[in-house]
Parts: structure tokens; sequence; C-alpha cells
């Protein structure tokens, strides 16, 4: 039996009955990551003696069998994420050789779930792309299509969990990065409310808008992960005191009397025939199972893109103010600081990085505050409004994830606007600070590439989405098909 | 033409809390560098700021202090600029929503405006070498509370009473120890100058680099003459930054490099808005102290003082509490006050020790002034007995008894006595008779001989005259 | 709207930009600005901006001292380090 192929509640089924010890799947994960990763280049560090450590410790305590939401199950986390003692470079040359001394809280409360944390994943630095191949160490490819980007910025973390390189994997949202890769690839994608889940230990890339979520092979894993990492934390602000549900005792209730809303505004001109094509048909497969489908209108989406792009900037241009080569990180020397900031930055950041911290910069610079960064935040309110009305019609709204799928290394790479335009369906949902899943709904013809549609639902109400998205996921079989590598 | 001098002060206060504004590390001075940093006051990768609540009390208590507007809403902001000792190449401040705007700092007859009062976090600390610096971080992240002056200031005088002013109430809040040697109050000046009679103002030009109240005096009096100075010979003043210099006793400008800044402030995302209301205003307002001017009043109303020993007692809340306790039980706190203001203070000043540490405690003051009061021991006796006192931390009762010094107040006693020095001294006695007022005072001196000092010189005074009328 | 100083607002962000690199962005970033421009085509005379995405004020620790890490976390990852001390060329006032 390929441990490496199995879901959460699969494994962690034979790990509760003693069919199997962590250390088996564990080793079972990093034989599959031995064999194909040269290929993918999902990951960028793996400590197999580590990793085997932390699941030979699980196996001795039991905890797998005790009952532990996750006990002794391998998950890869983005290197975005602090984890203390290992390496965090967020796909940077500017943090080239830093290593950790902090746990990031979610970190925390995988190892109380007693889950294995596994290696880390490429990444777009500091979470700035849609592709993976703005990675200052190479691009990851789609395991559907080497010659296709995974999506990103969480590609790294979406490739490993479709080609079975990670039975789970933590990636982060800031205007669609992990729902977007979990279309492109083929797996479960999702961004929790803002708020939901602790920032604290996340490298911040645009802070009112960053979330922490999981990858998973199926949505009641995602379900299981969700339950282990969600939660008030002291440590950040701006996580909410909100209760965690049992996010898994909520799946099976199916959509009967639910209302879907399908936003018109997300059926645009230009999007792929075959993408639009299976989501439409995803939608009345939703019909079929009981749920009423409603047209709504979210009037500021095309607005969505320039808002994002202002805010997020803006936002990102103050949190990347500390990779100065003082305290850690990369140092290039200069004459005097001002001249070491300026090479160290320089030299560390790649070209993305240094296009948005610049337009960020502009967009809060005297003069043009009122004009770009002030008037970007009160769009922003009326993008919110939008989904608020809309929520008063229905109570999830389903859509594309993206408007294509997978497109080729390299084919965006010179025009940033076309890639930002990418994450056209995504970005409201962060702007918003609404939940959001995204779920494989189907492939295109010629190749063969998955398609994802996103299921969005009320601030704190992942219980509905993640239900739909179980619904829909227990009718099909998408989720069981998986790439040839 | 004359000039006046236009001045606003810029103070910032480290706050007497037990940790730092966004993290729990220690805020103790004199650690050893970099063993009171966390990641969050580091600035490191992924870390998020929380609110200290005792920070906020504390401005708040200082906005009710001075009598400012306490903002119901109030906000955070990113001040974005680039220096070694910023963690995070931005300083979390308060920009448009301070917590306190409005208030005065009352400087004798005269109120000094207060802008505003609002919360920020400090930055690490440097040390030069010769081609490098070192940054410690243990600093970076202590509570900073930022109170700006209007400009009313129109004298380095009035810039130092105001200081002072300022601190006394800071401390007596339990604010700020504000002791500025450890840099826990820290002041910039913004100085111009005018023609007498212009309403508008001069060009502002500040001046950094101030460490001590003293410093900040001479400073801005060097600052208002040489700005006076420029305008007569008829040059032309321009905004800058210039830095106090005491060793050279002069201001020179700094390099405009770094200060030249574009802040772009914007809302902190990361932290969340404050709310007052009355609730929270009226848990803050118990916590309100006696303020020094309240008190100097109650001193002069309650122990019956002239208001130059009320203003000497309440300058420090230590010494005010000391008086206070020892005239507690004194029938006599005119007395009490002066032995304070002379005797003590001048023993302590000698000694390098503060009231605190006062040998004599109050109650034992309070022995003292009563024994005089109750004719046990004379005034000038009673100078040596609290020098004793002093020095040997006892009682005036045990050494009164210790020495055998109580005061001879048997009248038959000193009768003897004064009979004695008549007889020994005819020619003072005849001076006397004759008119010499002054000679009677050779013979008290007798008297207080043959007593072996001991006599009631009230008493004997009036003995004598009787005796020397009689014959 | 005037086209961006690059060189001024690579100052303010302290990051050396190639000439390249120069011309590179200012083509791109004139597109974007022209892109994002499309805002002004709303009236947002009576909107508020979202300053955060939910609504909580007063979120307070109690002042207590929690423990500092260790001076070896502290220092490990610093570029250069002498008597512990992060070092850095010097800050000349």
């Amino acid at each position: 039996m390929s441990l490496h192929t199995l879901t959460i509640h699969q494994l962690r089924e034979k790990l509760r009955r003693g069919e199997v010890s962590s250390r088996e799947a564990t080793q079972a994960v990093i034989d599959r990551i031995a064999a194909i990763d040269s290929k993918l280049k999902a990951y960028l560090w793996l400590n197999t003696d580590d990793a085997l450590a932390q699941a030979d410790a699980i196996d001795r305590a039991g905890i797998a069998k005790n009952g532990k939401l996750l006990g002794g199950i391998p998950v890869a986390i983005k290197d975005v994420i602090n984890v203390e003692g290992q390496p965090c470079t967020c796909g940077s040359k500017i943090l080239k050789g830093h290593t950790s001394v902090y746990d990031a809280t979610a970190i925390k409360r995988l190892r109380e779930a007693g889950a294995v944390l596994l290696g880390r994943t490429n990444m777009d630095e500091f979470a700035m792309g849609s592709s993976t191949e703005n990675s200052s160490w190479g691009v990851t490819r789609n395991p559907w299509d080497l010659e296709r980007i995974p999506g990103g910025s969480s590609g790294g973390s979406a490739a490993a969990v479709t080609a079975d390189e990670a039975i789970a994997a933590l990636g982060s949202d800031t205007g669609g990065s992990i729902r977007q890769p979990a279309a492109l690839t083929g797996c479960v994608g999702l961004k929790t409310t803002y708020g939901r889940v602790s920032r604290y230990g996340l490298v911040a890339f645009a802070s009112s808008l960053d979330q922490i979520g999981p990858f998973t092979k199926t949505v009641a894993d995602g379900a299981l992960m969700l339950r282990a990492i969600a939660g008030h934390d002291a440590s950040d602000s701006t996580s909410v005191p909100q209760p965690v549900p049992d996010y898994t005792a909520a799946l099976d209730r199916g959509v009967k009397g639910l209302r879907v809303g399908m936003p018109k505004e997300y059926f645009i001109e230009g999007m792929d025939r075959e993408v639009e094509a299976a989501v439409r048909t995803a939608i009345k497969r939703l019909n079929e199972l009981g749920a009423e489908v409603v047209e709504i209108s979210l009037p500021h989406a095309d607005y969505a893109v320039a808002v994002y792009y202002l805010v997020a900037t803006a936002e990102a241009s103050a949190n990347l103010a500390r990779f100065d080569g003082v305290r850690y990180g990369l140092r290039v020397p200069g004459e005097d600081v001002i001249d070491m900031y300026g090479k160290t930055r320089g030299a560390g950041f790649g070209e993305e990085v240094k296009r948005r911290i610049i337009l960020g910069t502009y967009a809060l610079s005297a003069g043009y505050y009122d004009a770009y960064y002030l008037r970007a935040q009160k769009v922003r309110t009326l993008i919110r409004r939008d989904f608020e009305q809309a929520f008063a019609k229905c109570d999830v709204v389903v859509a594309p994830t993206t408007p294509t799928p997978a497109f080729k290394i390299g084919e965006k790479m010179d025009d940033p606007l076309q890639m930002y335009l990418s994450d056209i369906f995504t970005i409201g949902a962060n702007l918003a600070g609404i939940c959001g899943v995204s779920i494989p709904c189907g492939f295109t013809s010629q190749p063969k590439l998955p398609i994802g549609m996103q299921i969005l639902g009320k601030p704190f109400d992942e219980e509905t989405i993640l239900r739909v998205a179980h619904a829909y996921e227990q009718g099909t079989e998408w989720h069981r098909q998986k790439p040839a590598l | 033409m004359q000039y006046e001098a236009v001045i606003g002060l810029e103070v910032h206060v480290q706050l007497k809390t037990r940790s730092k504004m966004f993290c729990g590390c220690s805020t103790e001075f004199g650690a050893a560098p970099n063993t009171q940093a966390c990641p969050v006051c580091l600035g490191y990768p992924g870390v998020l700021p929380v609110m200290n609540e005792e920070a906020v009390r504390k401005t708040i208590l200082t906005g009710l202090m001075f009598g400012s507007k306490v903002t119901e809403f109030s906000k955070w902001d990113r001040k974005n600029y680039f220096y070694p000792d910023m963690p995070k190449n931005y300083q979390i401040s308060q920009y448009d929503l301070p917590l306190c705007r409005g208030g005065a700092v009352q400087i004798g007859n005269k109120a000094v405006g207060v802008t505003r009062i609002h919360l920020e976090e400090d930055v690490a600390k440097s040390f030069h070498f010769e081609t490098t610096s070192g940054v410690d971080f243990n600093r970076a992240g202590t509570p900073l509370m930022e109170i700006v002056s209007e400009p009313d200031i129109r004298s380095p005088d009035e810039a130092f009473a105001y200081l002072t002013a300022l601190k006394e109430i800071l401390i007596s809040g339990g604010v700020s120890d504000c002791d500025m040697e450890k840099g826990q109050l820290r002041c910039d000046a913004n100085v111009s100058v005018r023609p007498v009679g212009q309403k508008g103002f001069g060009e502002k030009i500040e001046i950094k680099n101030m460490n001590t109240i003293s410093g900040i005096r001479r400073a801005l009096a060097y600052e208002v003459q040489r700005q006076t100075a420029a305008l007569e010979k008829g040059e032309k003043l321009q905004q800058e930054t210039r830095r106090w210099e005491e060793a050279a006793g002069k201001t020179l400008v700094m390099r405009t490099k770094e200060y030249a800044h574009d802040y772009r402030y914007f809302p902190e995302p990361d932290l969340m808005p404050v709310t007052v209301n009355d609730a929270l205003l009226e848990q803050v307002r118990k916590h309100l102290p006696e303020l020094p001017e309240a008190k100097r009043r109650r001193f002069v109303k309650q122990y019956g003082l002239p208001e130059y020993d009320a203003g000497v007692l309440v300058a420090s809340a230590a010494l005010a509490s000391y008086y206070e306790r020892a005239a507690a039980n004194s029938k006599n706190p005119k007395a009490i006050s002066n032995w304070v203001m002379t005797e003590l203070l001048a023993r302590l000043a000698e000694t390098k020790c503060d009231i605190g540490e006062s040998p004599i405690a109050p109650e034992r003051l309070t022995e003292l002034v009563a024994a005089v009061d109750a004719g046990q021991i004379s005034g000038k006796m009673a100078k040596d007995v609290f020098a004793e006192m002093f020095a040997s931390g006892k009682s005036a009762t045990t050494i009164i008894k210790e020495r055998g010094l109580v005061q001879l107040s048997d009248t038959s006693a000193i009768e003897a006595f004064v009979d004695q020095a008549i007889a020994a001294n005819p020619k003072s006695v005849a001076d006397y008779r004759a008119g010499n007022a002054a000679a009677i005072n050779f013979l008290k001196g007798q008297v207080m001989r043959l007593s072996q000092g001991k006599a009631n010189p009230q008493l004997v005074g009036g003995i004598l005259e009787r005796k020397l009328k009689e014959s | 709207m005037p086209d961006m100083d690059i060189s001024y607002i690579a100052h303010l962000a302290r990051v050396e930009l190639s000439e390249a690199e120069r011309s590179k962005f200012a083509a791109q970033l004139k597109d974007i600005l022209a892109y994002v421009a499309k805002l002004n085509e709303l009236d947002v005379s009576n909107v508020e901006p979202t300053a955060h995405a939910t609504p909580l004020t007063n979120v307070f620790r109690k002042d207590e001292v929690r423990p500092s890490i260790e001076i070896e976390k502290v220092l490990k990852n610093a570029p250069e380090q002498a008597r512990d001390l992060f070092i850095v060329p010097k800050i000349v006032e």
C-alpha cells in the first residue's frame, strides 16, 4: 500500500488501528519526494533525519493512537512560516541562511495536534506572485504538466500535496495564493476568514489580507486541518475570539435548502471556455443536489485588482522594510549605513518584490496618499459591502477560481499587469475578509489540466463552505485523479 | 527693534511599566546588552505587536493630570523611516488620532498649553566606536509617551519651569521616574524669534541633543541669542535642525540627509484602535494623585504655613510625605517645617542622602519639637540633640535622658544661679542699672554657664530682670 | 498625474536599482498606474476607508514581564556582531 497516496483521514485510520507507524508513513512520503521532486522542485528544504525523529517520537508516545487530531501525519510547510530551528527564506535571497528562532502559532498548534513537520516548500518571493516563478530558488512545476506553472504564491505546497509528496501542507493566501494554486494543481485549498487563524509567525506581506491555510487532498481533510490551527491567539491582535467549531461534524449535512449565488461579474469575456463550462456544470450539480441557485451581482468586482495592488503593496513596502542587513539576513557592505541598506535590498530582493515595494512606497508618499492608498481603502469598503449585500441573498457564492488553467512557465513574466489579472477572481475575498475554498471541478481536454471552483462564504462561516464543497466532492471523482509522475 | 522668543517643547517620556509597549520583555534599566529582547522587539520576520494596557492607562492618567481631553477613539499608525536603531524601520506611533488632546502645565501664573499626548515605541540604543556602531535592543519597544507643547514658552527660564513642573506631575502620578540621566525623559525644542507685536511666527528651528534640564535652558538661551543676532543683521533664517553641543556651548547644523523625512504615515493594520469610555476613565481617575499645586495650597491652609515654606516642602512627593507624617501629631507644624527646611535638608545634602534615607524618622522630629515646646530643652540645645539624632539614629528622649540635658525650669534653682551671677558681677549689674540694657546679656550668659547650659533661657531672663529691678 | 520619480521613491525605500531596472520599472509602473486609475471612476465621497477587516477594539495584554530570548538566539542571524551588540557601519549624527 502506497502510504503517501493516502488522505489524512485514511492514514489516520491506519495509524489509530496500529496497522502502520508514523515512521512508515513519513518514510513513504520521503521516498516519494526522493523519487520525483527533482522534476517538480516543490521542496526547498527537507531534513529527513529530523522528520523521522519526530515520527519516532510520536510513535513512542502513542500519539497517533490516542486520538490527537493529526497524530503522526506528515505535513509540509510553506517557506514563509516560522518553524524554530529551521531555515526560513520566504523564497528570497535576502534571507538565505536565515534560521527561525521561534515557532509560528499555527506550527505550535500543528505540533500539539501531533503532526510531523515535514519540510519547507517553494513559493513566490515574499508571497508576491501567482506562479512561483518569482522564487529566487527556481520555479516549481505543475505535476500535471511539467512545462506549466503550479500557481502561486504557494506553488510548492500545492504541488507537493497533489503529487503525494505530503499528506497535507500549509500555505498562505493574501490575494489568492492558496486557492489559485489549488485550482491549477487539482487539490483543495482553503483561505479562512481574516482573523480565524493566527498570523503570528507568518512573515507578513499584506497585514490586513494575509491568512495561513491548508492544502489537502479532500475537503474533509481540510476541515480537520482547520480545526487544528484555527482559534484566537493572544500574540495576534487581529485574531478574533470566535470559538472553533468541529468543522468535520457539519460536513455531511448536504446542500438542501442552501442558496448558491452565481456572481455574473465572475463569468467574463476572455476566460477559458472549458473553465467556464466546468464551473457552470458544477453549479448545476449543486442544484441537482438540492441547492437553490440565484444570480447575484458584485458590482465592484472589476476594481478589486486595482485596489489590491495599491493596498497590498503599500502594506508590503512597510513590512519588508525590516530586511536591511542589520539584525538578520543578507548584508552587502556599504560605505555607510544608507549605502548598506540600498545595496543589500537591491541585491537581496528579486524583481517583482522591488517593483511592488516601489509601487507601495509611491502609493503612500506625500502628495499621493489620498489619491492612491486612501482611495483604494475606500473602494475596498465598497467591495466588502458588495459581499455583505450578496450574502443577504445567498448562503455561499460559487465562482471559478481562475480565468484560465495553468499557463506555461515564462508566458506572463514580461507583463506584470497580465500576471496580476490572473488573480481577478480570488482577490475580492481577501479584500472583504471572507472565507473561501477552492476544490477541483473538472479538467481541460488538451492538455489535461485541473479546473477549480471556489466556494466563498460569510465571515466565520467556514462550516457552510466546507459543507457545500464536501457535498459536491463526494458526488464526483475529480479529487481521486492523480497526475502521472 | 525688540525681539521675542517663541519656544515649543517636545518631550518624550519613558513610561514606568514593567514590560515593553508591544511585547513582554522587561523594561528594567541597566541590563547587559541584548538580554531584554525577543523576536517582537527585534523586528524578526513574522512577529506582531500586542498593546500594553498599563501604558495606555498611564497615558490617559497623564491627560487627566494635564486637564487634556482624552479622545474616545484613538488609533495607531506606522511612521516609516530607516535607521539602525529601528527594528522594523517603521515606528508604531499615533498620527491623526492621539490618545489625548489639549491640556496645560501651570508655571507660576502662566499656563503653557499642551497640544497633544500620544503613545509610541522607543527605539534601540546605539554605541559608537571608531569605524562602526553597535546596537543594543534592550530599549527598543519601551513605551514612550510624547507630550507636545503649544509654542507658548517665551524664555529659557519658562522652559526650565515648564519641564520642572511637568516632571513633578509625572512623578507624582507614578507615570515615569523622569530620570534624564537614564534617558527616561528626553526633550527637543522648536525655537523661533520674531519682532515683538508680530502675529506670525518666524522660521522654526529644531534643537536636539539637550541632555539635562539646565542644558536645555543654556541651549535655548544660546539659540535665542543666535537667531536674534542673525535677524538684527538682516540675515534670513531657514528651517533646519541643529544640535546642541554642551562642551562648546553652541548649536550646530545637523546633516540634513536623514532629516528630510516623508514618513508615509498609514493606519497600523496589526493593531486595533483604542476606545475610552466613561467606565475606563473612572477607573483611571482613581489613580489621580494630589498634584503639587493643590498640595501646596493645602499645606498653606492646613498647616498654616507661609507660601514659601509650602513651596519648598511640596517640591518632592517624598519630602511632602515626610513633612506630613512629622506634622500629623504635632501642635507646632510651623516649627516642624522650620526644622525640615533648615536643619534636615542641610544635613541630608551634606551627607548626600535623600529624604527617603533620613536617619531621623518623621515621628522623631515630632518628638524633638514637642520637647522644645514643653520647655524640656532650649532651642539651642535642640540643635545639638538634632545633630546626635542624625548621627546615631537615637530618639530625642533617649539623648536628653542619656546626657542629662533636661532643661532646668525649677525657678528656685534658677534663682540661686541668678543670685550667684549678680553677686559675682557687680560691674555688669551697675551698668544695667545705669541704663545699659544690653548688660543683661552678659549676666544671662553667666547664669547659663553656672547652670551648665541647662537653665531655661526664658525663665533666666525673667528672673534676672526681676531681681535686677529689685535692689 | 505626473510620472513617478523612480529614483526618489527608490531612495525612500532604500532599494538600489540598476539603470536597467529603473527604466524597465518606469515603463511597467506607468502601465500599472494607468490601470489603477480606474478607481477614479468611482464616487467615494461618502465612503469610509476600510481600516481593519474586523471591528475589534481595546485588544490589550496585561503589563507582565515574559522571559526574553537567550542572547544566542537574539544574535543567531546577525550579519555582524561584537560585544553582544549588532554591528553596523558607523552612524554619523
